[in-house]
């Protein structure tokens, strides 16, 4: 059986205890690596991350990519998205593609 | 273009031809892999960015209740709250081969009990509603998570296919080609020097008879 995890700031991830979800705290880059590490090697197949340190660790994250598990997802914490997660959703297209083909219905959306 | 450092010969020349041959199929090969991943990737990023949208809203909404229910609670009773989990959940992982990339299956587990682990006399109204939100928002942030590493992965081994593709393209083959083609040059050279040396040495003992 796999664990879910979700790293944060306490108020935007105490909600998650509810749900029974391992949840952590972190505020500071080095915290985060460390929990994303260790993690990685204690059966969590998902660990959500608020997008702030998504943003500080993204070489970490960027270890796990091409792993099956763990997927780190970054979420929006309590102070709104940072939109850190849809660009690193474009920067996947860019990667695959060459070109960002999502920009246009991005432009064309909103 | 380059020429591959072999000896000019015939064992050489046949060696080359082979792996020509065999590089011409690969990058074919490839290159269907690459167009077809690229297909299912971008339907996979389309969802991806539509999930993604989702969850994002969602969890917001969820997040700025939960602030609301955090001022209206004390800090340890809302820890207290939420200690001890009315139920738990667990993943069970399969993987599925998206084009031989092996792309997790989550399958959320979630076991028997009250989603509102507390008791309602310490608690405020806020609280369930932004709990209920949460669990709500859940399901499609596994969704998401699922849509998002196959797409991480996805992503990545297109690259590493379009860089095997370009190698072979660009580098590869062409320089096979050249090398055949300088090989069948030189041999051909060669027969041509043994021809005219033999019809010298032939004209030379005619005129000595």
């Amino acid at each position: 059986m796999y664990k879910i995890a979700v790293i944060g700031d306490r108020d935007s991830v105490l909600g998650f205890k509810a749900l029974g979800v391992s949840t952590h705290f972190a505020y500071d880059a080095e915290r985060a690596n460390t929990l994303i590490k260790r993690m990685a090697r204690e059966k969590f197949a998902v660990i959500f991350i608020t997008e702030e340190l998504a943003e500080m660790c993204i070489e970490t994250i960027d270890r796990y990519k091409a792993r099956t598990i763990p997927a780190i997802i970054p979420i929006p914490s309590n102070q709104g998205s940072t939109g850190i997660g849809m660009k690193l959703l474009n920067a996947n297209v860019e990667k695959a593609v060459g070109i960002n083909i999502l920009h246009n219905d991005d432009e064309g959306g909103s | 273009m380059a020429i591959l450092n072999v000896n000019p010969t015939r064992m050489e020349l046949s060696n080359l031809k082979k792996r020509y041959k065999t590089a011409t199929r690969g990058h074919k090969l490839l290159k269907d892999k690459r167009d077809e991943m690229m297909r299912q990737f971008v339907a996979f990023v389309k969802e991806n960015k539509k999930l993604r949208e989702n969850v994002e809203k969602e969890l917001t909404k969820a997040m700025k209740e939960f602030l609301m229910a955090r001022a209206g609670l004390s800090q340890e009773s809302l820890e207290s709250a939420v200690l001890m989990p009315g139920r738990q959940v667990s993943l069970k992982v399969s993987k599925q081969n998206v084009m031989s990339v092996d792309v997790p299956v989550f399958d959320l587990q979630i076991s028997e009990g009250n989603i509102y682990p507390y008791g309602l006399l310490e608690t405020t109204a806020e609280l369930d509603e932004s709990v209920l939100m949460l669990s709500n928002a859940f399901t499609n942030m596994m969704a998401l998570a699922q849509k998002e590493k196959a797409c991480n992965m996805l992503a990545d081994e297109i690259e590493k296919t379009r860089r095997r593709v370009n190698a072979l393209e660009y580098v590869m083959i062409p320089d096979l080609e050249d090398t055949i083609k300088f090989i069948k040059m030189k041999l051909d050279e060669n027969d041509r020097a043994s021809r005219t040396r033999l019809m010298k040495v032939k004209d030379m003992m005619a005129q000595r008879q």
